[in-house]
């Protein structure tokens, strides 16, 4: 169970970060993982009053606040368009429209959670994040990180010349995946994000060879995604199981992109 | 800590700790039809409006919805009897207790599509369980009420 002694909804990010520095205050984000800690909470730092909860489309970039819920990410037409659907199909099998209306990015790319449809999704649009003292920071890094103190204000999502794809395997419609896998297809290569391994998404980059038919590329990947990624067994689904639907996955998504060149 | 919120329309101020979660605060208010069901964020029993937006009030703050509007199945009764109804037919409800979270979601569906698929009903719908239908009867329903809700409207036109 959590209890919070005292709820500040804060003014500024500066306010935010100086709470946060506190050891046992938390910023809240969407709450639904929060709750279900058993936390003591000193003060319960709250960023809905920041104006956060925008996504801003540039012609270089989407810029997401952190405290966008995930349901604005599924219904944003221009990510929608720009990722054919990818962004929608990675958070749509995630609970229910209510959970997503709370559930909020900056909470799902704070956490680094192995189970994260969105740090996924993330990981293969090149995305960074901005931190309110550390910068802007590459999440493939930021993914690597261990827990800090500092405030997550944005994802920032570059955009490129690229096709884009999203799958996730579950043993029922809105449990969590067994296993993930965002791919994209750019001028350099294919990036692959495999996640619910169950530990947390790693990214692959691979380079296609002009002269292999998609077939043979997307075979070639998928072995490579198979002999380096680590898997284990949960509840969900075994390490062996897992380290095949990665294969399987890479392969689907490759031949998909490869459709589109 | 004073909470102020417009619940189903009419202004109410409280009092309620830092960690009192909106379902206990809309239901210390007489708001019966909220309820705790899962406690894990999953069965969408707790279902209110928060500023028109469909959420589990049992995963917010009362403090974060200070200065929001909530509504709740007490403040739609009558949109909620008409489609209710439609429920009822279909012999959907049985033990009950899921419907008045199942209802709100409905008609945040009816709000956001006027025509939704049948894929789309699910979807939507994905996140409010029900342990005595299996789905079909309050599919058959939210069909049904859609049909005479389309030709309610075009015999209007």
């Amino acid at each position: 169970m959590m209890t919070i002694r005292e709820y500040k909804r804060a003014e500024s990010l500066e306010e935010a970060w100086q709470l946060n520095q506190k050891r046992n205050n938390r910023v809240i984000g969407g709450m639904i993982w929060l709750k279900m800690e058993n936390i003591n909470v000193g003060t319960a730092i709250d960023l809905s009053g920041l104006g956060l909860d925008t996504i801003e489309e540039t012609d270089e970039s989407f810029s997401i606040g952190a405290m966008v819920p995930l349901r604005k990410l599924e219904l944003h037409e221009g990510l929608n368009a720009y990722t054919d659907g990818a962004v929608r199909e990675s958070v749509r099998h995630i609970v229910g429209v209510q959970l997503r209306n709370l559930a909020t990015v900056g909470g799902s790319i704070y956490s680094r959670f192995g189970f994260s449809d969105v740090l996924t999704m993330f990981l293969a649009l090149n995305a960074s994040v901005e931190l309110y003292k550390g910068g802007v920071v590459p999440l493939s890094e930021y993914a690597q990180r261990p827990y800090d103190r500092d405030i997550l204000v944005r994802v920032v999502v570059p955009k490129e010349n690229a096709a884009f794809c999203y799958q996730s395997v579950r043993n029922s419609q809105t449990d969590f995946p067994v296993l993930t896998c965002a791919a994209a297809k750019t001028a350099a290569g294919c990036r692959i994000a495999i996640g619910a391994r169950p530990g947390k998404a790693v990214l692959y980059t691979l380079q296609p060879n002009a002269a292999e038919t998609p077939e043979l590329t997307a075979a070639r990947f998928a072995a490579e995604v198979r002999a380096s990624i680590k898997t284990e067994s949960n509840m969900r689904g075994s390490a062996e199981y897992r380290n095949h639907l990665a294969g399987v996955l890479t392969k689907r998504a490759v031949l998909k992109l490869e459709g589109e060149r | 800590m004073q909470v102020h919120i417009t619940l189903n329309g009419t202004k109410v101020t409280a009092e309620a700790a830092p960690d009192t979660l909106l379902i206990d605060f809309v239901r210390a208010q007489g708001c019966y039809s909220v309820k705790r069901g899962c406690e894990t964020s999953n069965c969408g029993l707790c279902t209110v409006f928060l500023d028109d937006v469909p959420v589990l009030s049992c995963s917010v703050l009362a403090a974060r919805a200070d200065g929001h509007k909530v509504t709740t199945l007490e403040g739609l009764q009558e949109e909620a009897a008409e489609f209710g109804a439609f429920i009822a037919d279909q012999g959907a409800e049985q033990c009950g207790f899921c419907n008045p979270g199942f209802i709100m979601n409905a008609l945040a569906l009816f709000r956001e599509k006027k025509s939704p698929t049948e894929d789309e009903i699910k979807e939507y719908l994905a996140g409010n369980l029900c342990r005595c239908s299996g789905y079909e009867g309050q599919l058959r329903g939210i069909q049904n009420f859609l049909a005479w809700k389309k030709a309610k409207q075009e015999g209007a036109e």
